[in-house]
């Protein structure tokens, strides 16, 4: 009788560990991790992040397991990718699919800010983590904030921030701004506006321009046409169109006439499309550079020998989301969404892309320090692609919109 | 004043291309019945062609301006003998789908090698700087590509009006059936024509490189507003397309100068209006109402 309550008490006792709930000490889903890339991988966007970016996951994905080894939460780490062609819809049916039918613990990057905003969606519905990229939209962060979404590299409101601001405080008071007529460049007009009316400038005249446009002569001359003559020419085109524009804004030769040029976003992409002089002495926000210190440098070459290009912020950022989620999951043991969101929230960390990198807790927004840079003239570039030259620093707590403005509730 | 002179010269550059690559189409069109939607494509190849010449041979704008044509012209020759020419008679909606694919196919081909980022390409040293034209000063290199492309409209037109070759295309594009029921050959003349539509086009591209951006989807963009134009000025009109070209341009350029915001519907609001009152276009052959 007593052997067999013994016998009783070790069996239950057995089953209470293997056949109990997963608890947060333990397990992954499957066994594994799969961190799933969706974005362009042949429009507009695919230069600046697509394929690339895909290959700087799989960057974070080797180094993580270098740096474990056997203590690594798991040694199973996949990447799966999907293109959303740039579609609001498409993105948010590959997210679906990513979530559901390839596992995916995170989905990563997702530029377009429509498309990022339904993909958020699907990542609120399905509980699932989701790390955004390259869409510029503040709203990921304010309004349409969710608990399992995070946004990373940058927002209209730090480019408008760190350009906006630093050109006025120069002295250009009085801006022209042309914006493709589309709700990025809407979103940036506004966010611009505010930052120069703030810094005491003035945007006397603001044109939406067709999108998208070959032919920018009619604002440029309006532009000459002007009175009084404006200091500066603000274009937050993007792309095709922000070619178009440069081009034309040389020929017209405004630069000479004394209304410099300055632009809302841009890539390292962009500039390596005209050549450096097209841009020369035009003032940006960056969110990273590949040629700012030795550390930097060191993760462009490693890049370069892989894709044999170097890397924009984009691809950076994907590197160090996807690091950053990993080193989170090895934190928590787990890769239960819920657990996961705990260990990041108010994180703060130091890597190749993030400096004074903190990810905040009410917003979710991903604050690090960002950069104001100018395009070098042809005369002082010594190397491909070492384009830019960095003006200054802008503090992490500086660069972004402070919590207080973001009007996020988690609900 | 002045400002309203060079919103219209800026409309007129703009009208340059949409006029060359309209006049391409307008011939194509009327002489094979082919709505030719790689136009784009071989606009946008124009454009590579010259920055790959220039990139990979050192060749210059000036010689691209001539070789890119040529090349072009001889890739559209083929492109006429060993695909069009099998769709002739069928529905114009299997030479849709063809030439769509052309256009899929090339664009991806070009993507893949180049990426979609814009290429570099420099304005040619000689035509740099800004010129003075009296009222106003105005990039010199633009108005080398307005004087090109009028040039090479005048020079088409006389051609199609002054000579024997001029007559027998001009009847064929208009009246196919009956020229040939004239003892013309019109066959031996698809060929070439396509070849000549498809040269121009590549014109309009290598002229566009130095100031408009090199990538793949930029004939794209472009061959949509064409479209536009050749249904104002009647399909299958020559006259009517090249003229309806500079006046879209014209149009868009003014349309931004004075409502930005609805610049880009400005073209179709105008194709709307043309189509309801006269459906063939401006100069369209009026059996087409039937």
């Amino acid at each position: 009788m007593r052997k067999t309550a013994v016998l009783l008490t070790g069996a239950l006792l057995l089953a209470g560990c293997n056949g109990g709930p997963p608890t947060a000490s333990g397990k992954l889903s499957g066994d594994k991790l799969v961190l799933g890339v969706l974005n362009d991988q042949s429009g507009i966007y695919a230069d600046l992040s697509g394929k690339n970016s895909v290959e700087a996951v799989r960057m974070a994905v080797e180094d993580f397991k270098a740096k474990y080894g056997s203590k690594a939460v798991t040694k199973n780490i996949d990447v799966v990718t999907a293109d959303h062609q740039n579609k609001s819809d498409v993105a948010g049916s590959k997210a679906q699919e990513l979530y559901d039918r390839n596992e995916a613990d995170v989905i990563l990057d997702v530029p377009q800010s429509a498309s990022a905003l339904a993909v958020a969606k699907v990542a609120k519905d399905k509980k699932k983590l989701y790390f955004n990229i390259t869409a510029a939209t503040t709203e990921l962060t304010g309004k349409q904030c969710n608990k399992y979404t995070f946004h990373y590299a940058y927002d209209t409101y730090m480019l408008a921030n760190g350009t906006g601001t630093a050109v006025t405080q120069q002295g250009a008071k009085n801006w022209y701004v042309v914006y493709p007529d589309y709700a990025f460049g809407q979103d940036m007009q506004k966010s611009f506006t505010a930052a120069v009316e703030k810094a005491g400038g003035k945007v006397g005249v603001k044109d939406p321009t067709p999108f998208p446009n070959d032919n920018f002569s009619t604002f440029l001359l309006k532009a000459q046409n002007m009175n009084p003559k404006p200091d500066v020419l603000g274009t937050m085109q993007a792309g095709g169109d922000l070619v178009n524009l440069v081009k034309q804004y040389n020929e017209f030769g405004l630069r000479d006439k004394g209304i410099k040029l300055s632009v809302g976003l841009m890539f390292l992409t962009d500039i390596h499309s005209l050549g450096p002089d097209a841009f020369a002495g035009t003032t940006f926000t960056d969110a990273w550079y590949w040629n700012f210190d030795a550390k930097n440098r060191e993760f462009a070459d490693r890049f370069m020998k892989r894709t044999n290009t170097r890397p924009t912020f984009a691809h950076a950022a994907n590197y160090s989301a996807a690091l950053q989620y990993l080193e989170a999951v090895q934190r928590a043991g787990t890769d239960a969404s819920d657990d996961v969101v705990k260990t990041l929230e108010g994180h703060a960390f130091e890597d190749v892309f993030a400096r004074g990198g903190k990810i905040r807790a009410e917003d979710h927004r991903v604050i690090h320090d960002a950069y104001l840079a100018e395009v070098k003239p042809k005369s002082a570039v010594t190397e491909a692609w070492d384009y830019e030259k960095i003006l200054r620093t802008i503090p992490a707590a500086e660069a972004f919109r402070p919590v207080g403005e973001s009007g996020c509730t988690f609900s | 004043m002045t400002n309203f002179l060079q919103q219209c010269f800026n409309g007129l550059v703009s009208g340059s291309f949409y006029g060359l690559l309209a006049l391409g189409l307008a011939v194509i069109f009327g002489m094979l019945g082919v709505v030719n939607f790689a136009h784009g494509a071989f606009y946008m190849l124009g454009a590579f062609g010259a920055y790959v010449l220039l990139t990979e041979a050192g060749i210059d704008f000036w010689l691209a301006l001539v070789c890119v044509p040529v090349l072009l012209a001889v890739f559209g020759g083929l492109v006429e003998r060993f695909l069009v020419r099998w769709l002739t008679g069928l529905d114009p909606l299997y030479n849709f789908l063809l030439t769509f694919g052309i256009t899929l196919v090339l664009q991806d081909l070009v993507k893949r090698e180049y990426g979609v980022a814009s290429q570099p390409y420099p304005r040619p040293a000689a035509l740099s700087g800004t010129l003075d034209l009296g009222l106003f000063e105005y990039p010199t290199y633009q108005v080398f590509a307005f004087a090109v492309s009028v040039t090479l409209c005048l020079a088409v037109w006389l051609l199609l009006t002054r000579t024997r070759i001029g007559l027998i295309v001009r009847a064929s594009t208009e009246r196919p059936e009956l020229t040939g029921a004239l003892g013309i050959n019109v066959r031996r003349w698809v060929t070439p024509v396509f070849a000549f539509g498809v040269g121009l086009a590549g014109l309009a591209g290598v002229l566009a490189a130095p100031m408009r951006a090199v990538n793949p989807l930029m004939g794209a963009d472009m061959v949509i507003a064409v479209f536009a134009v050749v249904v104002i000025g009647g399909l299958g009109s020559i006259f009517g397309s090249v003229l309806a070209g500079y006046a879209v341009g014209l149009l868009q350029a003014l349309g931004q100068l004075y409502v930005p915001g609805l610049a880009q519907i400005l073209t179709f609001v105008l194709m709307a209006v043309v189509l309801l009152w006269r459906p063939s276009g401006l100069f369209g052959r009026e059996e087409a109402r039937a």
